[in-house]
């Protein structure tokens, strides 16, 4: 059966005063029905512009270009926006970071799970209550007839997150988008709301794509995980095998830069330099400039995102086990930093 | 032994909210009553979420508002007699790292300027000593000199929090105040930023009240941790026995939600009812006794004062029950 | 110590500098065409009213008892050698309209400067004292603004009696409630961030607070009120100069120039024309260039 997404080399591009911004570039994703895929990198990595792609919520002045977008085997590349919106919204739904932000504050939480009912769905407007009551009720929030009637502000970050997630839910989506849910919430209520998640996807089978800068999220959360750095996937793996045996030298660079895995030494590891932005864009590998292994064909050649001898999806000409870099020419000088930057 | 560089005794601060024209304003306590020390070359992390008061106490730590009730002594004043004149001397003593470097750098003015105005505000120093000073600073901080002149919207988060820190040292201060000082940053620029305030700590023999959410950060950094809710300090005490073994509920509640990374050390979740509490009208007895898994009626009824039990100061009527669990007995949630 | 941290940061630094705040100021502005016109406009009336003294082919109050009401040239029974024709009084209309450029740019200026500046205290002060100070500053604008612009300017024209500058005090008395009020919530939303408070723990006194720390930030939304207040100045100004309460005669302002030609409407079109046109082009690119300084200062509005 096919996947319930596909996506085959999707770029996106914004044109800025400075020049062409390449925000995503070149992205192979496929998500499985029912499974949860975690996306994770830092801010400006594209994490949350490529789902947003999926979506078809890039407006101008970004451009989205794809060799292949399909959900559920419709090709969302040939659809009209009329037909593309019909599974917006319905079988594909997003959850944002800022729930007080992602709501309309001039209308009460009822009327906006209700409308988006009354898009997607129909019914009568009694049948529209009661569903709205059920699915309050579902993402575990106390006395939902109460709250119909209540406005964003009058209720918490995590309350407001959860009828967010509501609404996400209310038309049954086949996969729940959610990007960075419980950023803005705090560590009690991240937990709460990472649990709902869980568990509604759980319980309907839907898939989930949790879009996340936080590495403990993605790993007590996901099945799957796909590191993004500056545009580009780097390496995909199970979750378990890619946090115990990372392939690619920025997720194990990432890694080691966590206070829990320095236990024991007082300085923590950490990864020189920046994220690079639109004027320096390094050529060959993006991550040769910071990275502990680079060589000269880092430099000189752009590594593709494919298959190492382990069978894990690696954009690095060095994939590691162990920590340890694999088929480095003979000869080659093992770990010398490239301190080097391109012109 | 010789005092302690700060000395808090029993801080309260209280706000008046919501009174308008025609409405009667309410009381809002946002710290209630919180003692703690700070030692030079120490750090005491303050952990807790959102409306726990941590924010509140550091304005009240670096002096920009009065304590409504309770003593603060600062390298031997005590603040709250002080006069202005005296605290306008012990302002410099005190500095602070705030947590959005995209919010706490003044974006009219140039890098140069931001280093130099507590100089030119507490020092006399002529204007070429003053750019020496700026430049000094900025190399300690791993600031290239070139940078003197810009502005901050030039710079990444990591860097804009590097000429924060360089501007809250740029007085020698003793202690600083730092507000979340890497949450906004991510994860390979915030180990650059630990890494820098620790370094700076040894070169400076600086005091630190670090005041953090994420508990893997302030495991890494802290010595002794504080852990707050609803204004009111829950648990103190040194880093490794609160760590090792909670005995407030509200803290392994907080060490059980925060993701870890590697299997072996995630702790079993401990659900937590609810949402924290209105701090204008917080519950009667134990502030945390609607959400607690242990809560009893006795919790209800009074409210538990900080005691000590094996090492640390806890405010729990059972703290013994709690710090003997096992990580792995099933918690009622 | 800190060098092994700090080599990857001096890295991380692109090769070029980026742009300084002008520069990208400037390439925000110059997107908008009709800011970039208006902006040329306004250099071009600058300059006029600047060499009048160069351009004008007469003195504006100098009379020809020979030509009264001579149309414009191109009209029938014209000449070159009034370009714009004459007055009832026989005085030339261009040199009268380039010489009034000076005085409606000077009323711009003047009332600008006179309500930025008050507003701009008034707003600090109502920002920075919370409580009764700005209950009392905001209610006492709020009281302006209920009454009608010109029928306040009238008042208070009325009681200083009719002259151009008193004319120029009622509309920067009248026009001052916006820059308060702007000021005030612009103050307000600043005072809040992590900055101030930053120079508050280095010990910043008051006024560095207000001035040095928190103005600046707060001048975009200012500079475009300004702007617009220009316009707004003029047009009032020439409102009570139509009235007969601002510029007296034989001061060439547009506005007075309008009121005195009100008769000839019917049988001189050109009288009533001229000036009127002036005013228009110059509010109208005034306006423009308004719209762009917020297009480009405004960070909202900002792709």
């Amino acid at each position: 059966m096919a996947a319930l997404v596909e996506i085959r080399n999707l770029s996106v591009e914004f044109q800025t005063a400075r020049g062409s911004f390449r925000a995503v570039d070149g992205i192979d994703l496929t998500i499985e029905a029912g499974e949860v895929v975690g996306i994770v990198g830092e801010s400006g990595s594209g994490k949350s512009v490529s789902m947003l792609a999926l979506m078809g919520l890039i407006v101008w002045p970004g451009k989205v270009q794809a060799d292949r977008l399909t959900f559920d085997g419709h090709d969302l590349l040939a659809m009209t926006p009329a037909q593309r919106r019909r599974i917006i919204g319905k079988d594909i739904a997003m959850v944002f970071q800022e729930p007080i932000t992602s709501l309309n504050p001039c209308f009460t939480v009822g009327f906006q799970i209700m409308e988006t009912l009354a898009v997607h769905e129909g019914g009568s407007r009694a049948d529209r209550r009661r569903r709205t009551v059920e699915l309050l009720g579902q993402v575990g929030i106390p006395a939902p007839e109460s709250r119909l009637s209540s406005f964003p502000h009058q209720l918490s970050g995590g309350m407001n997150q959860r009828v967010m997630i509501a609404m996400a839910i209310a038309c049954n989506p086949r996969l729940l988008i959610a990007d960075e849910p419980t950023t803005a919430l705090d560590v009690t209520i991240q937990a709460q709301i990472l649990d709902l998640l869980v568990n509604l996807q759980q319980d309907r089978g839907m898939a989930l794509t949790l879009i996340t800068h936080d590495m403990g999220v993605v790993a007590e959360t996901a099945e799957r995980v796909i590191v993004m750095y500056a545009g580009q996937q780097v390496e995909e793996q199970p979750v378990d095998a890619l946090f115990a045996n990372p392939a690619h030298p920025y997720t194990a660079a990432l890694l080691d830069a966590l206070p829990e895995r320095s236990a024991g030494r007082r300085r923590l590891a950490t990864i020189p330099g920046v994220v690079p932005g639109i004027e320096d864009r390094p050529r060959g590998c993006l991550f040769h400039p910071r990275c502990r292994f680079a060589e000269q064909r880092c430099v000189d050649e752009q590594p593709l995102l494919v298959p190492d001898a382990r069978g894990r999806f690696v954009r690095c000409h060095y994939a590691l086990v162990d920590g340890e870099p694999t088929n480095k020419e003979p000869g080659s000088i093992r770990g010398e930093p490239q301190r080097e930057t391109t012109p | 032994m010789t005092a302690p560089l700060l000395n808090a005794e029993n801080l309260t601060r209280d706000y008046r909210i919501g009174g308008g024209m025609f409405r009667a304003s309410a009381t809002l306590r946002a710290v209630a009553g919180a003692s703690f020390t700070l030692s030079t070359g120490r750090t005491l992390a303050v952990v807790g979420e959102s409306g726990c008061g941590k924010s509140t106490l550091a304005r009240l730590v670096t002096m920009i508002e009065p304590p409504t009730s309770g003593r603060l002594n600062i390298a031997g004043t005590e603040i709250t007699e002080a006069g202005a004149k005296e605290l306008k001397q012990l302002r410099p003593t005190v500095q602070m790292v705030f947590q959005n470097p995209f919010a706490s750098l003044n974006p009219r003015k140039k890098i140069g300027t931001i280093l130099e105005e507590p100089l030119r505000i507490n020092r006399r120093l002529s204007a070429a000593e003053r750019r020496e000073a700026a430049r000094d600073m900025m190399a300690k901080v791993g600031l290239r000199p070139e940078f003197y002149g810009r502005y901050p919207h030039m710079f990444s988060g990591g860097q804009r929090q590097r000429i924060a820190i360089a501007r809250a040292l740029m007085l020698h201060p003793r202690i600083v105040v730092a507000d979340e000082p890497v949450s906004a940053l991510d994860v390979s620029i915030r180990a650059q930023v630990l890494n820098l305030l620790m370094d700076l700590q040894e070169e400076f023999d600086l005091a630190y009240l670090f005041i953090s959410h994420d508990l893997s950060v302030v495991r890494h950094i802290a010595d002794e941790v504080m852990v707050m809710y609803l204004g009111r300090p829950v648990e103190h005490g040194p880093k490794e026995v609160i760590f090792n073994r909670p005995h407030h509920p509200y803290t392994r509640v907080l060490l059980a939600s925060t993701p870890a990374v590697d299997p072996a050390a995630r702790s079993q979740r401990i659900s937590v009812k609810g949402e924290l509490p209105s701090p204008i009208n917080p519950p009667p007895g134990c502030p945390f006794h609607k959400r607690c898994p242990f809560a009893t009626p006795h919790c209800a009824a009074e409210r538990p004062e900080l005691r000590m039990v094996d090492g640390r100061l806890v405010a729990c009527h059972y703290a013994e029950t709690v710090g003997a669990e096992t990580v792995e007995d099933e918690i009622a949630g | 110590m800190a060098t092994e941290v700090n080599t990857p940061e001096f890295r991380a630094v692109p090769a070029s500098a980026p742009a300084g705040p002008w520069r990208e100021f400037w390439s925000s502005f110059a997107e908008n065409k009709g800011a970039v016109a208006g902006l040329a406009t306004i250099v071009i009336v600058a300059l006029v009213a600047i060499f009048a003294d160069l351009i004008a082919p007469y003195s504006p109050i100098a009379q020809f008892r020979d030509s009264f009401l001579v149309p414009p040239f191109w009209a029938e029974g014209g000449s070159t050698r009034f370009l714009l024709g004459t007055d009832d009084v026989g005085r030339d209309l261009l040199s009268r309209l380039i010489y009034g450029a000076r005085y409606s740019l000077l009323i711009g200026c003047i009332v600008v400067t006179l309500s930025l500046a008050a507003g701009i205290l008034l707003g600090l002060v109502a920002g920075f004292f919370r409580g009764i100070t700005e209950d009392l500053i905001m209610r006492a604008m709020d009281i302006m603004l209920a009454l009608p612009a010109l029928l306040l300017a009238i008042v208070i024209v009325a009681i200083l009696g009719p002259s151009l500058t008193n004319a120029i005090m009622a509309v920067a008395i009248v026009v001052l409630p916006h820059y308060v009020r702007l000021t005030r919530a612009a103050v307000i939303s600043e005072i809040t961030k992590e900055y101030v408070t930053a120079s508050r723990v280095s010990g910043a006194g008051l006024l560095r607070l207000m001035f040095s720390t928190v103005l600046p930030n707060c001048m975009a939304p200012l500079i475009v009120q300004a702007t617009l207040g220009f316009s707004t100045a003029i047009l009032d100004a020439a409102a009570l100069g139509f009235l007969g309460l601002g510029a007296q005669p034989p001061t060439p302002e547009w506005g007075s120039m309008l009121a005195k030609a009100r008769e000839f409407i019917q049988s001189a079109w050109w009288v009533v024309t001229f000036p009127g046109l002036a005013i228009l082009i110059t509010v109208l690119a005034f306006n423009l260039a308004g719209d762009g300084l917020r297009d480009a200062l405004d960070p909202k509005l900002k792709r």
